[in-house]
């Protein structure tokens, strides 16, 4: 608690300073302030938490789910193939700086309404970072460990499942923490862009209303949820690596 | 002959200089010896060579006279660094040997028993790595090594890293190992008086690269040993003329 003390003190502080800057503007359609936003969020929560909230985790979800089976395949195969490593990974990091957000319409226009166009968004946000990362966390792998377990009489799996999976994992969890808030931000542009439900969708409707607060609302709830998710995962990060960092 | 290097010649397919040309040596079951040598002459080569990570350009190792392509589990590797995995306890660690080996889950945890109590690790078993000083991290990887069930075990320059009064100890406590176990074990160090107090016999890389034979000397101390016995005039005398043929080729 001591340690989230400061970090608290700035946020408390900043929604002060929002606070006041809000009554001073007084129109909310411009900026809304928190208190309005909560006021929003309570009258809204009917449809906010069982139409619109729902939506979106399930496109996030499933793209993100998608994204790490994919993305891990992708990482396992460029481990074991040098050739695909050099033909995939200079393209994949290259790819990185494509905006995303800029070709999404594509796939609206693409997949219309349905809900795989704002799948397919989610995923290629998030794809290819769990891609790299996880596969920076296989070649990681000390050579001299890999070495010792040959001496051992270790197979390629063996080394494969005993050494470079344990090695591995750190990165796979911050691959995954990284890429909730990124799928979720994917979920909710691609609802932005054409959707008839979905927390982006519902924001984009009440900017249609000039209901400021209303705007503001469903990005709050947006971003809880992915914080929920992280603090889930991190969670599960301290179950399952027990062990400490050893440079 | 427990290993025999019949001709051996090697060369790194990265180097323009070979590191060992028709390398004849042979080491006796059951003896503890030394190869010393200035760092980067290829000593640890050596072991890459018998672990059959690397292959000779030409010539032929052999382990009890079988070439070493056709044999299995025949050398315990100890490396310097202990290379303990970090997210696996003491008692995973040790038997990591053995489940590559596909031994059952009895027979493992039996051996585990009884190696940790002859290495004097009882009661860390569940501990990870990181908790551990780096002596007994060495004893730890000593137990891996002892347990991949061979009769050879290769160290490279295992305590190296240790602070002075830690590897005394654990220079004592290793022949005190030895002596109990009978196995044949090749110690790869770059410290004469270790070399001298640990070893039957000191094999010396007499010329860098590339060198074609190991000086042999046999150290004229019996066992068990007492680091008194380094006090002796012949084994001073030794000790003066090991440093200084390192020394020279070092600087050549
Ligand atoms: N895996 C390797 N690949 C290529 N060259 C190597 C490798 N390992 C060692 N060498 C070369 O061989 C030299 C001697 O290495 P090494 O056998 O480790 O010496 P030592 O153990 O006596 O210090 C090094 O200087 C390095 O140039
Ligand atoms: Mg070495």
């Amino acid at each position: 608690m001591k340690r989230h003390l400061p970090s608290l003190c700035v946020t408390v502080g900043i929604l002060l300073v929002w606070q006041l800057i809000a009554l001073l503007i007084d129109a909310a359609y411009i900026l809304p302030s928190p208190l309005q936003i909560l006021v929003r969020l309570w009258e809204l929560k009917e449809p906010l938490f069982c139409v619109h909230l729902p939506a979106t985790m399930g496109v996030t979800i499933l793209g993100l789910f998608i994204s790490v089976v994919l993305g891990l395949l992708l990482a396992i195969a460029m481990d074991r193939s040098e050739a695909l490593e050099r033909a995939l990974y200079p393209v994949i990091v290259a790819s990185q700086t494509i905006p995303t957000t800029a070709i999404a319409p594509l796939f609206i226009l693409w997949f219309g309404y349905s809900i795989w166009g704002k799948v397919l968004v989610t995923i290629l946000m998030t794809f290819f970072p769990i891609a790299i990362t996880v596969f920076d966390g296989f070649r990681s792998t000390k050579r001299e460990m890999e070495e010792l377990l040959l001496t051992l009489g270790a197979s390629k799996s063996d080394i494969f499942l005993k050494l470079k999976i344990p090695t591995a994992l750190p990165n796979f969890f911050s691959a995954i923490k990284m890429a909730v808030p990124l799928s979720v931000i994917g979920a909710a542009i691609a609802e932005w862009l054409g959707a008839q439900q979905g927390l982006g969708y519902f924001s984009k409707r009440m900017m249609t209303q000039l209901d400021g607060a209303g705007v503001f609302a469903p990005i709050v709830l947006l971003s809880v949820a992915a914080m929920a998710v992280v603090a889930i995962i991190s969670f599960a990060e301290k179950k399952i690596i027990t062990w400490r960092k050893e440079l | 002959m427990m290993l025999e290097f019949q001709d051996v010649s090697f060369r790194y397919p990265s180097d323009s200089y070979s590191m060992m040309e028709h390398l004849h040596f042979s080491v006796e079951e059951g003896s503890f010896v030394s190869i010393i040598g200035p760092s980067g002459c290829g000593k640890s080569t050596l072991f890459r060579l018998i672990n059959g990570l690397e292959q000779p350009q030409s010539g032929q190792i052999t382990v009890k006279g079988v070439p070493i392509s056709k044999l299995k589990s025949y050398a315990g590797f100890m490396p310097q660094k202990d290379l303990l995995f970090p997210w696996r306890t003491v008692e995973e660690n040790i038997c990591l040997p053995m489940e590559l080996q596909k031994a059952d889950r009895a027979a493992k945890e039996e051996a585990c028993k009884k190696v940790l109590q002859q290495v004097g690790l009882t009661g860390i078993e569940k501990k990870y790595p990181s908790e551990l000083s780096g002596g007994m991290r060495q004893r730890v990887s000593f137990a891996r090594t002892l347990l991949t069930g061979a009769d050879m075990l290769l160290l490279d320059e295992p305590f190296s890293a240790l602070d002075f009064f830690t590897r005394i100890e654990m220079q004592e406590w290793l022949l005190h190992q030895w002596e109990q176990m009978k196995k044949t074990i090749l110690f790869i160090t770059h410290d004469v008086e270790e070399a001298l107090f640990l070893s039957k016999t000191v094999y010396v890389i007499s010329k860098p690269c590339p060198f074609s034979s190991l000086e042999r000397i046999d150290i004229p101390l019996a066992y068990p040993r007492d680091r008194s016995a380094l006090e002796q005039p012949e084994i001073i005398h030794l000790k003066e003329e090991l440093i200084q043929k390192l020394r020279k080729e070092a600087v050549e």
